[in-house]
């Protein structure tokens, strides 16, 4: 895109003073983020596809209940979470800062639920099953180490996120930040929920017991 | 603003009912995968189903709940291809080494 301004100089998008993409410089550098982080995840998910086909014996120690429906749980709660974070930045957009609050809160009791699911799920893992990330009671050892290393990275994630909520809605409800620090965390919060959407049939429903 | 830029700028990110719509979307998909799993297919399938409807549903999150579909096309075309092309880059020996390796082991 480019104009004469009166002297006859023409300007370009490229002399500066423009934004190309249309938005703030922390929503570019959060997309940016996204991208980096969610090549790391592709990374761990594709190692952990290979390590399973490349095993004779990959472990499916999961039943449909208690540990898929637990899973499924924890999905709908993550989703749950994304929806009411999606409401909280346009209620944000639309200046109410008291609903954008409350949608916040809402979240973060989404992601701690997560949280406090997924510890549930681990503290069986480990302490009935005796499943550690080099042992496990079922056989290829290296089950335990992919499933801690997934989803510990997910759940450290998921607990950053519901820190940095918490510091997103406390600011705005005293007016330190503006909707566009509330978008800027909504967008980390979504990746984290897609993060979960590949982890779930990946590690969960592909283990399911076949028997 | 006034109410009527609330309207317009609302139909360029999306409406409560769009959001809600979504949400249903993603829990029937995911119902589905349950569903598949309770079902107990042969992995090879349930591995190319499930990898599909994952897609989707990241497609979903992404486009509305993301707001990119209502971004520029720039900001997609900055960030998507590039990000396409590098887990390509990373998948590019994954299905040949694998096969060979599968090859090799001892029946």
């Amino acid at each position: 895109m480019s104009h004469m301004d009166a002297e006859g100089i023409v300007e370009s998008s490229w002399s500066g003073g423009t934004s190309p993409f249309a938005m703030n410089s922390k929503k570019l550098g959060m997309w940016l983020f996204i991208v980096s982080d969610s090549l790391t995840f592709s990374a761990l998910l594709i190692a952990y596809a290979w390590l399973r086909l490349e095993s004779p014996a990959w472990p499916r120690p999961f039943e449909i209940y208690p540990a898929i429906a637990f899973s499924s749980l924890m999905t709908f709660a993550l989703l749950s979470s994304s929806l009411t974070m999606v409401l909280g930045v346009a209620a944000a957009n639309r200046g109410d800062r008291k609903k954008a609050v409350r949608y916040i809160l809402l979240t973060m009791v989404g992601g701690l639920a997560f949280v406090a699911l997924h510890a549930t799920e681990w503290y069986k893992l480990i302490v009935i099953e005796h499943v550690t990330p080099w042992s496990n009671p079922w056989g290829t050892p290296l089950f335990g180490g992919t499933l801690f290393g997934l989803t510990g990275l997910h759940m450290l994630h998921v607990t950053i996120g519901v820190i940095y909520l918490g510091v997103v809605a406390v600011g705005f409800a005293r007016g330190k930040y503006e909707a566009d620090d509330v978008e800027v965390s909504g967008l980390y919060w979504h990746f984290v929920d897609l993060v979960w959407m590949f982890i779930f049939p990946m590690l969960y429903l592909l283990s399911v017991n076949p028997h | 603003m006034s109410a009527h830029e609330g309207a317009i700028d609302q139909q360029h990110s999306g409406t409560t009912k769009l959001f809600v719509m979504v949400w249903v979307y993603l829990l029937a998909l995911t119902g589905i995968e349950v569903f598949l799993a309770y079902e107990r297919l042969a992995v090879i399938l349930m591995l190319v189903i499930l990898i599909g409807l994952s897609l989707v549903k990241s497609a979903l999150i992404v486009a509305y709940f993301m707001h990119l579909r209502f971004e520029r096309l720039g900001v997609f075309l900055l960030l998507v291809p590039a990000m396409v092309f590098c887990i390509c880059m990373m998948l590019i020996w994954f299905f040949p080494d694998s096969m060979r390796l599968i090859e090799l082991r001892p029946h």
